[in-house]
C-alpha cells in the first residue's frame, strides 16, 4: 500500500550527463518497495508530482535509491536538494516486475537512457535469485552512460550509444542476437525503443516498463492511458502499470 | 463549536468540501489514503451515454501554479459507472454527485435519466463546459441560449436537483448564469478550467496531444473568484465554487465571494490527503476571521 512520507536525502550526485543519483532513507519506503514501482515526488511550488523510478532497495540501512534526469524546472528544482532534506513522496507506486518466474535460468536486460534504472533493481534481484542475467544498456552517448560497472558485476553486459563513443555505434536491438538465448526479457526506455524491442522479440515471453505524464498518480485522474485488447480498451499505467507484459499493450 | 453543515437542493452537507468531478475518478484510489465519509460529498467523472476512450496521450502537462488537460471525457459509459462505481460509493455515508456530459442534448437526457433511476445518487452536474471534446461539453456552455435548452431538456425528466457547471471560456459570465437558473437550474458549479495550451521547447510542439487543454489549479483561483462574485448579486440558487483551491483559507475565500459549498480539484493531485486536511482546518479558519458556522460566511465578502 502507497503511502504519502516525507524521505530523508542522505546524498544527491551528478553520476552522469545531466542525470542525478539521489538516496532517500525511509523504514517503510525500503520495506514495501520492490524493483519497478517508482516513487511519485513533489518538487516544491510544483502542482504535479515527477513519477521517478526506483533504482535499488537496501532494506537493511532502510534506503531506495532514484536516479532522474534533468529535462525541466521540475527536475531541476529536485536535483538542487541537499542531504539533509526531505522529500515529500507518496510510495511505493504502481507495480513492479513480477519476480516470481523461479524457473528463469536466463533473463535478458534491455534498457535504453532513463529507462535503465528500474532495470538495475531487477538485476540485482534476479541475480540475488540465481537467474543469469544479461544486460544491453543503450545511451545517447559515452558523457550519459550511468551504471556500467554495477551491471558488468551481476553479468554480460553490452553498451551501445547512438553517437558511439563508448560501446557499439547504433541501437540496442543490434545486439539482441549476440546476446545469445534467454528465457524471458525484461524492457525499459523510450517507446520507440520498445516499439523495436518488442517487434523483434515478439515471440518471446517478456515484460516492459512504461513512462508517461501523470496526474494524480495513483489511477484516477486517466492522465496515463494506455490501449490495451482488453474489453475497456485500456490500462492506466501508474496503478495498472508501469511494468506490463510486453505484448499486452499497444504501444 | 463551528458549524461546517450546509445545506443545498438535494445535498445535506456535513462540510462543504467534495472533491471536484474528474480530479478523482470515482473515490476508489482515494479510498485507499482516506476514510470517504470524512468528506461532504464525491462529485463522480463525467458520465456519457456510452463509454469513451478519451484523447491521445500525453494528456497533462504543468504549467505555473496549475496544469493543462485534456483527458477528453474518457469514462466507462452510464451503466457501467452505475454498476460498478455508484454502488461502491454506496459503502459511503457521503451524497453522491454525478456529473453528466454528451455530445447532443439526447445523450445529456439519457445519462439523466439513467442517474434518476439510480437511488443513491443525490444530485446531477451537468458539464457542459468540458473545453476538451470536439463535440459538444462547451459548445452548450458559451452560448446562453444553448445552455438553457439543455438545462430545460435535463430538467424535463429529473426529479433529481441540476446544477449546472459553467465554463469561463465566455465574455457575460452573468448572462450564462442568469440563462441557466431561468432554465430551471437547482444550482451552478463555477468555474470548470480555462482553455489553455503550452509548447514544449524540445519538441517545438504543444506538450498536449490535444494540442489545447483546461488550465487548473491554483493560477486560475482569481478567475473563480471574480466569476462567482459577479454572479451572486443576479442569482437566487446556491453556487458550489471551484476553481484552484487548495487550503481551508481558499474555502472561506469562496465563501465571502459567494459560494455555499465548494470543489477540489487539482489540489488533490499534489497532495492525495488534500480534502481532509482542509476540512480538519476549516473550523479554525473560520473562527480566526469571527465566523461560527459556513452559513454566516457565504457572501459575506458583498457587503458594504
Amino acid at each position: 500500500m502507497k503511502e504519502r512520507v516525507d524521505m530523508t536525502i542522505l546524498s544527491v550526485k551528478e553520476i552522469a550527463l545531466d542525470t542525478m543519483e539521489m538516496t532517500l532513507h525511509h523504514p517503510y519506503i525500503a520495506a514495501a518497495a520492490k524493483p519497478g514501482q517508482f516513487l511519485y515526488v513533489l518538487a516544491e511550488g510544483h502542482t504535479l508530482r515527477r513519477p521517478i523510478s526506483i533504482a535499488s532497495i537496501d532494506s537493511e540501512q532502510e534506503t531506495v535509491t532514484i536516479l532522474f534526469k534533468i529535462i525541466g524546472d521540475g527536475t531541476r528544482c529536485l536535483a538542487r536538494l541537499k542531504p539533509g532534506m526531505t522529500l515529500d513522496t507518496v510510495g511505493p507506486s504502481g507495480n513492479g516486475f513480477a519476480l516470481q518466474e523461479t524457473s528463469l535460468q536466463t533473463a535478458l536486460l534491455i534498457g535504453g537512457g532513463i529507462g535503465v534504472p528500474p532495470l538495475y533493481g531487477l538485476a540485482h534481484a534476479l541475480h540475488e535469485q540465481g537467474v543469469n542475467v544479461k544486460t544491453i544498456l543503450g545511451f545517447q552517448s559515452k558523457a550519459h552512460v550511468f551504471y556500467k560497472e554495477r551491471f558488468e558485476r551481476i553479468g554480460q553486459t553490452y553498451v551501445v550509444t547512438d553517437d558511439g563513443s563508448l560501446g557499439h555505434h547504433g541501437l540496442v536491438t543490434d545486439i539482441v542476437d549476440e546476446a545469445g538465448e534467454f528465457d524471458y526479457y525484461f524492457s525499459c526506455g523510450p517507446v520507440p525503443m520498445l516499439k523495436a524491442v518488442t517487434h523483434q522479440l515478439q515471440d518471446q515471453p517478456g515484460s516492459i516498463s512504461l513512462e508517461e505524464r501523470m496526474g494524480c498518480g495513483t489511477g484516477a485522474c486517466l492522465a496515463c492511458m494506455i490501449r490495451d485488447d482488453s474489453a475497456s480498451g485500456y490500462k492506466k499505467i501508474c496503478s495498472d502499470g508501469p511494468v506490463f507484459g510486453a505484448n499486452g499493450v499497444i504501444l | 463549536m463551528t458549524n461546517l453543515a450546509v445545506d443545498l437542493p438535494g445535498l445535506r452537507l456535513k462540510n462543504p468540501v467534495m472533491p471536484a468531478s474528474g480530479c478523482f475518478g470515482f473515490g476508489r484510489e482515494y479510498s485507499d489514503f482516506y476514510d470517504l465519509n470524512k468528506l461532504g460529498a464525491v462529485i463522480m467523472k463525467a458520465a456519457t451515454g456510452e463509454a469513451r476512450l478519451g484523447n491521445a496521450t500525453p494528456r497533462v502537462a504543468e504549467t505555473a501554479s496549475g496544469m493543462l488537460n485534456a483527458i477528453g471525457l474518457q469514462n466507462p459509459g452510464v451503466e457501467q459507472i452505475i454498476a460498478s462505481e455508484v454502488s461502491f460509493l454506496e459503502g459511503y455515508h457521503v451524497p453522491v454527485v454525478a456529473n453528466v456530459a454528451g455530445s447532443t442534448i439526447q445523450e445529456y437526457v439519457t445519462v439523466a435519466e439513467a442517474f434518476n433511476k439510480t437511488p443513491s445518487v443525490s444530485a446531477l452536474e451537468l458539464n457542459i463546459s468540458c473545453p476538451n471534446v470536439k463535440e459538444g461539453g462547451i459548445q452548450f456552455g458559451s452560448d446562453p441560449d444553448m445552455a438553457a435548452k439543455v438545462t430545460e431538456h435535463v430538467k424535463a425528466v429529473s426529479h433529481l436537483p441540476v446544477y449546472v457547471k459553467l465554463s469561463p471560456n465566455t465574455s457575460d459570465i452573468v448572462a450564462m448564469a442568469k440563462a441557466v437558473e431561468q432554465a430551471g437550474a437547482d444550482g451552478l458549479s463555477m468555474i470548470n478550467t480555462l482553455t489553455g495550451m503550452q509548447i514544449h521547447l524540445a519538441s517545438q510542439k504543444p506538450t498536449l496531444a490535444n494540442k489545447t487543454g483546461g488550465l487548473s489549479g491554483q493560477a486560475i483561483k482569481p478567475v473563480a473568484i471574480r466569476m462567482i462574485y459577479a454572479v451572486k448579486p443576479h442569482i437566487s440558487i446556491p453556487i458550489i465554487g471551484m476553481g484552484g483551491i487548495a487550503e481551508a483559507e481558499d474555502v472561506l475565500e469562496f465563501m465571502l465571494a459567494g459560494a455555499s459549498a465548494v470543489a477540489v480539484g487539482t489540489a488533490n493531485f499534489t497532495n492525495p490527503y488534500t480534502c481532509p486536511e482542509m476540512i480538519n482546518r476549516l473550523p479554525g479558519v473560520l473562527q480566526q476571521y469571527g465566523y461560527e458556522s459556513v452559513q454566516d460566511a457565504i457572501g459575506r465578502g458583498h457587503n458594504e
